[in-house]
């Protein structure tokens, strides 16, 4: 009976094994899954063996003495923040907000992709970012965000993964990959570290709800001037939704069902599909920044950058942006955790949208014209005890009376005051009112409460 | 523009080559010991200043166009500089600095370090450095070490002056050694005194001189004191006789007089790093005013 069942079995498996072969992807994919639980055992072997070597080492050791310092090889971790040895550092940041608003139509009033998108709570997003060394020539970052939409459903954005030289000469740096364009400031920045709930009026209008990025490639340069001076060049793919004011197709950077037919937000008419044709339609990104030290405590950095590229509204129109920005900081010498401090931040940006000859709602033609619009915010943060930061700012946007208007290229102001607490530097707890006027749409109040906690190893953020 | 480019480049090349070495120093404390090894054959920049807390130094852009033209980079180690080192060399693109580089000196290797946390590591905690206490230049011998990791690295980068460098760290080992003989004997008389300090940042000085730590102002390191918490500690230094609080300059003096008010105790203000006090511009002199700011304050 044992006998006939194992022959059984082993029929059986043979068959099972053919019908692996059979399907080739499958088996592939079997062996490498099997590969990687191999290695994974080996690795938790590893550190069970190194834990019981240090157990053993505590147990037996009174004075603790560090170890002499061994040369450092690329097989080496690198840590760059508060991770200890490891290959990479892993952080997650959840943003959470939960407040009211006049206007019932939160997504609508507020537009960017993580700021509040409904009345009650809204989860405006988890981003888990992955960074760390690759090898001695390179570093690379990953930072993925998850969304919860009004609806509920949860939409998975790759906002970053690059790849980032470390050791090219003649002050150079190289970055390859998906990446928010360097202009300005704020554009590069991911969300928590925004000072306010919610992303500039100015900057969604132009770069669209996700900010100014894509896949390219960037140079920088640090020119070596006793001040701060870095000259950037960033190479952009000039299509879809991340860049709104480009090639950037339907309004909305995942491809949401709700606008299929009005045409492109912008300029009005039916996207047309450009294809690349050559370097020409690429979108460039330069940027000069420099800094200064006014006093010990005080310090101000300025930057100018430009966006050049092609647009959707036709075969051969072009878009350019143009911005400026300054950043002021005040803070003692023997601050506490980095309070008092007092900060100043503004942008100006334009933008010359050439608009060609289009069709609006498959009825009415709009002539070639060109579409001007500006925007400014600037804002004030006090940092005045350890731990908590009184804010305001001050936006307004406009553009220029053509035939074609949108919501996007009507006046608004917007006044926003905020109070900001972190428990630490891994909590927060903020508080913002927004008063917003809208051109024939009149007044509308709103309040947020936001919530932000970060878990593992964040990096240090940029001045 | 291409020919601008160029000499641009030829300019940052003649400008690297200097004579003396660029030495970047995080805190003050390795700075003034690099200098009094270096003498005249090094440069100087410390990115921290005397009266600033070393987790907290604000990366401005002209800290990174420091360590872009440094030849050597001392930096405290033990994640101290963590919030802050990481950005700046990231954009700094200076591979002369790079870890494991011979530029690249980390002073807390081959210091026995205290404090180091066992078991999992969590936040609620409060910030835990996970590879110990990095105030280490709290104690002289500790710092005796340090300054020979300073002079092996100003070897290592420039050979050729190392006769000089012996010289500058022979004289700088005899001035930490007088200073701490001298700050032994002022606190001798006060060898086991109990004392509360505001961040946990003193292990080392109370190691070194005997002093016993009984509690800190913030509950956990980083974590800002709660009423609860200092009703507490307040209890604590009365049962236990404590007679001073100690703290650095970066802490607000406010919570640490109210609770030495109530407890009938001193606050003493160290001078932190040197050149905070224009008494102490170097390391040894830091020790001795250290030592005599901590007697000045107990009863």
């Amino acid at each position: 009976m044992k006998r006939y069942v194992s022959l059984v079995v082993l029929v059986a498996t043979l068959f099972a094994v053919k019908s692996v072969r059979a399907e080739d992807p499958v088996a592939a994919l079997k062996q490498q899954l099997q590969s990687l639980q191999q290695q994974m055992q080996q690795l938790q072997q590893k550190v069970a063996e190194m834990e019981a070597a240090k157990a053993a080492a505590a147990a037996g050791v009174t004075t603790p003495q560090a170890a002499t310092r061994k040369a450092w090889s690329p097989t080496d971790p690198i840590p760059l923040v508060k991770a200890g040895p490891a290959y990479m550092n892993v952080s997650l940041v959840a943003n959470a907000a939960f407040g009211w608003s006049t206007e019932p139509d939160v997504e609508q009033l507020q537009g960017a992709h993580h700021d509040p998108n409904q009345r009650g709570f809204s989860l405006t997003g988890a981003e888990l970012v992955l960074d760390g060394a690759v090898d001695p020539y390179f570093k690379g970052l990953a930072a993925i965000a998850l969304v919860l939409e009004p609806g509920g459903e949860t939409v998975v954005e790759l906002e970053e993964a690059y790849l980032q030289t470390t050791s090219l000469p003649w002050n150079l740096q190289a970055r390859l990959g998906q990446f928010y364009a360097e202009f300005g400031r704020q554009n590069p920045q991911h969300p928590h570290a925004w000072a306010f709930v919610d992303q500039a009026v100015i900057l969604k209008r132009l770069f669209g709800p996700d900010g100014l990025r894509n896949p390219g490639a960037r140079l920088s340069w640090l020119a070596p001037t006793p001040f701060y001076t870095e000259l950037l060049l960033g190479v952009f793919n000039s299509d879809g939704g991340t860049a709104a004011s480009f090639r950037g197709g339907e309004g909305h950077a995942h491809g949401g069902e709700e606008e299929e037919h009005h045409g492109s937000e912008i300029h009005g008419g039916e996207p047309v599909a450009r294809s690349l044709r050559g370097p020409q339609d690429l979108l460039f990104v330069p940027r000069l920044t420099s800094a200064f030290n006014i006093t010990d405590n005080q310090s101000i950095v300025l930057g100018a950058s430009a966006a050049f590229g092609p647009n959707d509204s036709g075969a051969n129109s072009d878009t350019q942006i143009y911005g400026l920005d300054a950043y002021w900081k005040w803070q003692p010498e023997n601050a506490q955790r980095g309070f008092p401090f007092v900060a100043l931040q503004g942008e100006v940006l334009w933008r010359h949208f050439e608009a060609a000859e289009r069709e609006h709602d498959e009825e009415e033609i709009l002539p070639a014209e060109t579409l001007r619009d500006w925007g400014f915010y600037a804002q004030a943060l006090w940092g005045f005890r350890p731990g908590w930061i009184a804010g305001l700012r001050g936006e307004f946007a406009t553009g220029n009376d053509r035939s074609y208007a949108s919501d996007l290229r009507t006046d608004r102001t917007r006044i926003s005051p905020n109070l900001t607490f972190l428990p630490t530097e891994f909590s927060k707890i903020r508080l913002q009112y927004n008063y917003d006027h809208r051109e024939q749409i009149g007044d509308d109040h709103s309040v947020w409460l936001q919530f932000e906690f970060a878990l593992g190893a964040h990096a240090a953020h940029k001045y | 523009m291409k020919q601008l480019l160029l000499s641009a480049m030829l300019l940052s090349i003649a400008w690297t080559g200097h004579a003396k070495v660029n030495v970047v120093a995080t805190l003050p404390d390795l700075g003034a010991m690099a200098r009094d090894i270096g003498g005249d054959k090094v440069n100087v920049t410390v990115l921290g200043k005397p009266a600033e807390d070393p987790h907290y130094i604000q990366p401005k852009p002209s800290l990174l166009v420091a360590l872009n033209k440094a030849d050597l980079l001392i930096e405290n180690g033990l994640d101290l500089e963590v919030g802050w080192l990481p950005s700046l060399l990231e954009q700094a693109r200076n591979r002369r600095i790079r870890p494991g580089a011979p530029g690249r000196l980390v002073a807390s290797d081959g210091i026995s370090v205290l404090d180091v946390p066992e078991g999992p590591l969590t936040r609620a905690q409060g910030d835990v450095h996970p590879g110990g206490n990095p105030h280490y230049l709290w104690d002289p011998i500790r710092g005796k070490t340090v300054a020979q990791s300073i002079a092996d690295a100003l070897k290592r980068v420039a050979p050729a002056d190392a006769a000089a460098f012996d010289a500058g760290l022979a004289r700088l080992l005899g001035r930490i050694d007088e200073a701490h003989a001298a700050a032994e004997k002022r606190l001798a008389p006060f060898r086991g005194a109990k004392v509360v300090t505001y961040h946990k940042s003193l292990t080392y000085l109370a190691e070194r001189y005997e002093l016993v730590v009984v509690g800190t102002i913030e509950p956990k390191p980083g974590i800002p004191p709660s009423p609860a918490h200092l009703a507490q500690l307040t209890e604590e230094m009365k049962t236990s006789g404590v007679k001073v609080v100690l703290q650095e300059p970066w802490h607000e003096e406010r919570t640490s007089q109210l609770v030495a008010k109530r407890s009938g105790a001193n606050v003493a203000v160290l001078p932190a790093q040197s050149g905070d006090n224009p008494a102490a511009p170097d390391y040894p002199s830091l020790i001795q005013l250290v030592a005599e700011t901590i007697a000045a304050a107990m009863p």
